[in-house]
């Protein structure tokens, strides 16, 4: 077990030491720097800039002080906006997290729920709908979903305000963000609710007359939810990605609106840093879903 | 000591025939022994389950109708992707933002003087193009990034993949680590921040080449793929021929001495063929759903050359007044993910049943 979770700390550690050298080399590839600006820069105050933010330096040299600077918690400064990147960052980050956090509380309730009912009514009408249902979620991304959600609510409809700075209103950001892991996790419980149902154990607690309420809370469901916690870390990692698009389309000021915006005006530095400071949380999360899943069932011989 | 055939008696013990308890067999004895069917082989009977799948020939069928809509259609409408309608040669600039199967005020004039004008089946775009002919160029983008970038996988995984599980040993262990460090990538963040340093960095690089034609975005987007996402089909690959390796034939023909490279390809691969379909057939609609991400974000195909996602993303501009625009782009999306899912699930129920649950 120990060994584990050190093999596995160690891989974390050098996914994420691989993607700081992708995100600083493929920034530096990029032709023109930081300072190149609409607005020209006279030589000398562009080298007084550069030799300020280590930039005169040999560009290996400049990772190991962007490493340094980034363990530190200095995530640099905007190219375009010329602010704190980090501030940037801990303020939208806020509004990120929690409508992801929404997303993937509401993913997990609903898709367990439904999972289990699509388990025990086997093949009866609430089956085929649930199933119908996941399959057309799976096949539908993300951002046609949130396009049309807010076309028929907000527009035609009108019984939701659109976001604005005013008025936050989660409930349509957070049902196209949990849909589809929501489909997905639904047919995980279903498929492993299915399995739990048919082993030997479940049908001696039948049999020496455990009632059917037991059966399933204490006997299927808890089983059955394991695979479920697998999927927590790329659920994660997906629910990042998404909102990149969701938040962008309900102009919610949150980190993946920032993302999208900082690419689209070419602000690398902001690209840099939100790809970093994304992929820690899901290497992170994955990280931990993994040493969960271990825990969680010590049967498993992930080697 | 004999009986009246004139044979010796029998010990109790002896397994001797007497002949006298057989009979010859009847002529309706003997055809019970015909062979009735065919002898199948692993594909047939593989295709004859999957015949028998409604979901997933209900799947061909929707891929073969978009197939040939997006192969002839082209041929059949007379407008260009990028072409700005004209009426008798002069430019319409009143076949703006055109509902379906409506005409401008230029169309109608020349239509009541006689002349003939092709119907916009999906209506027109905000710049006057023709809007079916776009979806349609767009699904012919969108259809041919998920094959390419799944035959872009499916090369690399399966050669990497089947070096790594043939060789063993140290080898594998190396090959297998880089492989467990690209897995836990990041893939859609690595996607897009690769997708915009190369599509930056291409530009230049490729001015004036083949490749041009095609778009720093979109090569880059096959750089991405090529470099990413292969590692699901390499673990897969490599699980497999772990297995298959153990088999005696493969030891046989070690013995005789045939070469690594000619088993891996005739006695190993063909076992994992199974395998890797299915696995292709899942990849295409995840590498169109990432497409459609990307050009969803810009990051995409270049204009004036569409895709689904580009076109979905156009759309959300006038959405309140033509929302048909989102629709139709939508529509096809869905519906080719949906069919190449089915038509996976299909695949692996029939090719492995015992994975069916």
């Amino acid at each position: 077990m120990n060994k584990y979770v050190i093999k596995r700390i160690g891989l974390a550690i050098v996914t994420l030491i691989v993607i700081s050298l992708i995100t600083f080399f493929a920034m530096n590839a990029i032709p023109g720097g930081p300072f190149d600006s609409e607005k020209a820069t006279s030589p000398e105050v562009k080298a007084v800039l550069e030799k300020r933010y280590n930039l005169d330096k040999p560009v290996v040299e400049q990772y190991f002080i962007y490493m340094k600077n980034l363990l530190h918690g200095d995530w640099g400064v905007s190219i375009k906006t010329g602010r704190d990147i980090w501030q940037t960052m801990s303020s939208s980050f806020a509004v990120s997290a929690k409508l992801g956090g929404m997303a993937l509380a509401i993913s997990v309730v609903f898709g367990v729920v439904l999972g289990s009912i699509a388990a025990l009514m086997r093949n009866k009408w609430p089956d085929r709908l649930i199933v119908f249902f996941t399959t057309l979620m799976t096949a539908m991304p993300s951002f046609v979903l949130a396009t049309l959600l807010l076309y028929v609510f907000c527009i035609k409809l009108g019984w939701i305000p659109v976001w604005s700075a005013t008025s936050h209103n989660y409930l349509l950001p957070v049902i196209s963000l949990a849909l589809y892991p929501m489909a997905y996790i639904t047919r995980l419980t279903k498929t492993s609710m299915l399995d739990a149902l048919g082993q030997d154990y479940v049908r001696t607690a039948r049999a020496k007359g455990v009632s059917q309420k037991k059966v399933i809370f204490k006997h299927t469901l808890r089983n059955a939810l394991i695979p479920v916690v697998t999927y927590v870390g790329p659920e994660i990692a997906y629910i990042i990605t998404g909102s990149m698009v969701v938040e962008n389309i309900f102009t919610i000021g949150g980190l993946g609106q920032k993302f999208v915006t900082s690419i689209y005006n070419r602000d690398y530095t902001m690209i840099m840093a939100t790809t970093m400071f994304l992929a820690i949380i899901m290497v992170v999360a994955n990280l931990l879903t993994d040493i969960a899943y271990k825990c969680i069932d010590p049967r498993i011989n992930l080697e | 000591m004999s009986n009246e055939n004139g044979m010796p008696k029998k010990n109790v013990l002896s397994a001797q025939i007497d002949l006298k308890k057989f009979d010859f067999a009847t002529e309706e004895e003997k055809k019970q022994q015909d062979v009735m069917s065919e002898s199948t082989t692993f594909f047939k009977d593989s295709m004859r389950r999957l015949r028998k799948n409604p979901l997933a020939m209900g799947s061909i069928v929707v891929l073969a109708v978009i197939l040939l809509v997006i192969i002839f259609a082209p041929k059949i409408v007379p407008y260009g992707y990028s072409e700005i309608i004209t009426v008798d040669g002069v430019r319409d600039k009143t076949a703006k933002n055109l509902a379906p199967f409506t005409y401008s005020k230029m169309e109608q004039q020349y239509m009541d003087k006689g002349g003939k004008v092709f119907p916009h089946i999906f209506g027109t775009d905000e710049q006057c193009r023709d809007y079916f002919i776009r979806v349609v160029y767009g699904t012919r983008v969108s259809l041919s990034v998920g094959l390419f970038a799944s035959i872009i996988v499916l090369i690399i995984g399966v050669i990497y993949g089947s070096i790594s599980g043939y060789a063993g040993g140290k080898v594998d262990l190396i090959m297998m680590r880089i492989v467990d460090i690209i897995y836990s990538l990041p893939d859609l963040l690595m996607v897009i921040l690769l997708s915009v340093v190369l599509g930056e960095t291409l530009g230049t690089a490729i001015k004036g080449t083949v490749f041009a034609k095609l778009g720093s975005n979109m090569l880059s987007l096959f750089i991405v793929f090529g470099l990413l996402y292969w590692v699901g089909m390499a673990r897969l690959v490599r699980g497999q021929i772990l297995t298959i390796k153990q088999n005696d034939y493969v030891l046989a023909s070690k013995a005789i001495g045939t070469p690594a490279h000619r088993i891996i390809r005739t006695h190993i691969l063909p076992n994992c063929l199974s395998v890797i379909i299915i696995s292709v057939a899942l990849q295409i609609p995840s590498a169109i759903f990432t497409e459609s991400y990307l050009s969803f974000l810009g990051l995409g195909v270049q204009a004036p050359m569409p895709s689904l996602g580009s076109l979905a993303n156009a759309a959300r501009d006038g959405l309140t007044s033509y929302p048909y625009k989102l629709i139709f782009p939508a529509v096809t999306i869905v519906l080719i993910v949906l069919a190449f899912n089915l038509l996976g699930d299909g695949l692996r129920d029939a090719l492995d049943p015992k994975l069916k649950k």
